[in-house]
């Protein structure tokens, strides 16, 4: 409240022009923001759904083809590939690092030692790209430097780890990357919700002789339910949009095995000329996006306003 | 251990097992811990050593082994003389690309974050939430939707292949979050004090700079380190948009690597590395708290 005592000294609006223009400051200053913002979301999705329905080629061009870039576009190999990556890779991705998150979450909220130091080393990879992400572990994968060279220099010579070479497992390879470098996000998540479940439950539970295994199963899991579905939502989303790790890692080979959505939309776009298909899937990742956020978003609003009817 | 408590008649055993349980479980916890610790830093620590190792001893003994050699050679190679594509500049010029597109955009969005956050929470009018609403959309889109539109307004702005058209894109992106995460914040100060201020006669740029500045520090380190981040590291309007000596570092990167002559260059990729990724994990080692902090509001809301 002290902030209170330094403006009793104001003196009072000079003129009713300023005091007008103070009252469309707000307008004034939010204008452009919401200018940019509504040409942002609404101008660019429109403008590149009408590509998606033209004939360009090399440039953007407006003749009107309807949804045979859509056609084409499911009938190529490469796209059906590439979605199907997308499905298996957000399975494993948002199961793995769910996984791996909540058990590091739950191992940190044993009361152990150095939380602070476990917690900074399970989130820096969060702080860095992708690309240094990919890059880095792509040598790794690399048989003969990485870690297979490792394990055959102990002396088991047959030991193979080529991964990301193999055009069957290359996706794997993206897979654990992806895990290695989301877990700690979901572990943040994860423990700021266990922290904030009340700890009198949690007492009582222990008065009741439950053992940590069932307090954890049968209160504290339960409490957080909502955060699994946030994470999911968010990791689902990042799946979705899933480019720059792909491209450092294994540039969506060997072939085309690892290609990706957002990797094909880059490709169609800028590698061979063709906009319109590039638009039409760049369109689909967005339904994509859509298929899932929407539904969430109603769900969190209709809680809230349970919540809200409760209290 | 609940269960070993039962056991009254033989309170001593009792304890002496509970004990013992109690050591394994912490043995447990622990152990897991370290496994985790090793596989999240194995990775990083591979490539600091190898940024200081020697290139034919690396060629030798694989990546990952204990080091026989040391060099900074590696670093100073990454840093100026390094070619990339035919120029032999190294990293440098990419690494101030990145600077150079990095803290305007960061700097521009987080103040028009902030502005736009205290009006939407302080001066609200009629259908503001449902404008803060459709911002927020902005959040949402994938990157690949605006190529087309972002290529042909850099096109005609004259901004293709230049780090400035990367700040706009990054400003334009990121102000629906940097609006999130302020109106979220604000929202939390008491109208009163506002309504008080109004009533002494302040205005709206006096109540922003006296009350509001005044206790933004929290969420405006927030934003500037979530921005920071996101923008160093953002790579496909980088490749989308630049190409050689205007590349941010992200881009530049993936050019070294895939620039494949005959003997990989491990230490001087190393050390190319390791310079991009030090700028955001510097923050993150300083500011790890208003970056966790970011993180669980960003994806909260």
């Amino acid at each position: 409240m002290s902030n209170h005592d330094l403006i009793l000294s104001v003196p009072a609006p000079a003129s009713p022009w300023r005091e007008r223009l103070g009252s469309a400051m707000p307008l004034l200053v939010l204008g452009p923001s919401l200018v940019a913002s509504f040409v942002y979301v609404f101008v660019f999705t429109g403008w590149t759904l009408y590509i998606s329905l033209s004939n360009s080629s090399l440039l953007p061009t407006y003749g009107f083809v309807g949804l045979d870039n859509y056609a084409s576009l499911w009938a190529n190999r490469r796209w059906n590939i590439a979605y199907n990556n997308l499905f298996l890779f957000s399975g494993f991705y948002i199961v793995g690092s769910m996984a791996v998150g909540l058990l590091l979450a739950i191992l940190i909220d044993q009361r152990v030692r150095g939380e602070a130091a476990w917690r900074t080393i399970f989130l820096y990879p969060l702080a860095v790209s992708f690309i240094v992400t990919g890059t880095v572990w792509s040598w790794l994968y690399n048989p003969v430097d990485g870690i297979q060279a490792l394990v055959r220099g102990f002396g088991w010579t047959s030991f193979s780890f080529a991964l990301a070479s193999d055009r069957h497992y290359a996706i794997y390879a993206v897979i654990i990357t992806g895990v290695w470098q989301a877990s700690g996000f979901a572990m943040a998540l994860f423990l700021a919700g266990l922290r904030s479940v009340d700890q009198d439950l949690v007492k009582a539970a222990q008065i009741d002789g439950a053992s940590t295994f069932r307090i954890y199963r049968k209160v504290l899991l339960p409490t957080i339910a909502p955060i699994f579905l946030a994470v999911a939502v968010i990791q689902i989303q990042f799946a979705i949009k899933t480019f720059d790790l792909v491209a450092a890692l294994t540039k969506g080979g060997p072939g085309i095995s690892t290609t990706f959505p957002a990797i094909y939309v880059y490709d169609l776009m800028f590698q061979r000329g063709q906009i319109g298909e590039g638009a039409a899937a760049a369109i689909m990742m967005l339904a994509a996006l859509a298929v899932v956020l929407v539904p969430y978003s109603f769900w969190v609003v209709w809680r809230r306003r349970k919540e809200a009817g409760h209290g | 251990m609940a269960d070993a408590a039962l056991d009254q008649s033989l309170d001593h055993r009792a304890a002496t097992v509970a004990a013992r349980r109690h050591f394994l479980t912490r043995f447990v916890i622990y152990g897991l811990l370290v496994i985790f610790a090793a596989i999240y830093l194995i990775p990083l620590l591979v490539v600091v050593l190898n940024s200081f190792r020697d290139q034919q001893e690396i060629a030798r003994n694989g990546l990952i082994s204990l080091p026989r050699s040391f060099r900074l050679d590696a670093w100073g190679q990454a840093w100026s003389t390094y070619c990339i594509g035919g120029t032999c500049e190294g990293m440098q010029r990419n690494f101030y690309n990145s600077l150079k597109m990095t803290i305007p955009a960061t700097f521009i969005s987080t103040l028009v974050g902030a502005m736009n956050g205290y009006i939407l929470s302080k001066w609200r009018f009629r259908g503001s939430e449902a404008l803060f609403t459709c911002m927020l959309l902005g959040v949402f889109i994938p990157g690949q939707i605006s190529l087309m539109p972002w290529a042909f307004i850099l096109g005609n702005l004259g901004l293709s292949n230049s780090v400035y058209g990367l700040v706009l894109i990054h400003v334009i992106q990121g102000i629906s979050f940097t609006t999130l995460f302020c109106r979220n914040y604000y929202v939390s100060i008491p109208d009163d004090l506002i309504k008080a201020a109004r009533i002494d006669g302040a205005g709206f740029w006096r109540i922003f700079r006296k009350i509001i500045l005044p206790l933004s520090s929290p969420i405006l380190i927030v934003t500037v380190i979530w921005q920071f981040t996101g923008i160093w590291n953002e790579y496909l309007f980088g490749v989308v948009f630049t190409s050689g000596q205007q590349q941010p570092i992200t881009a530049a990167l993936v050019a070294l690597t895939a620039s494949g002559t005959n003997v990989r260059a491990y230490d001087v990729m190393s050390a190319a590395v390791l310079i991009g990724a030090l700028p955001p994990l510097l923050i993150y080692l300083f500011g790890g708290k208003y970056f966790v902090r970011g993180l669980t509001q960003g994806a909260i809301k």
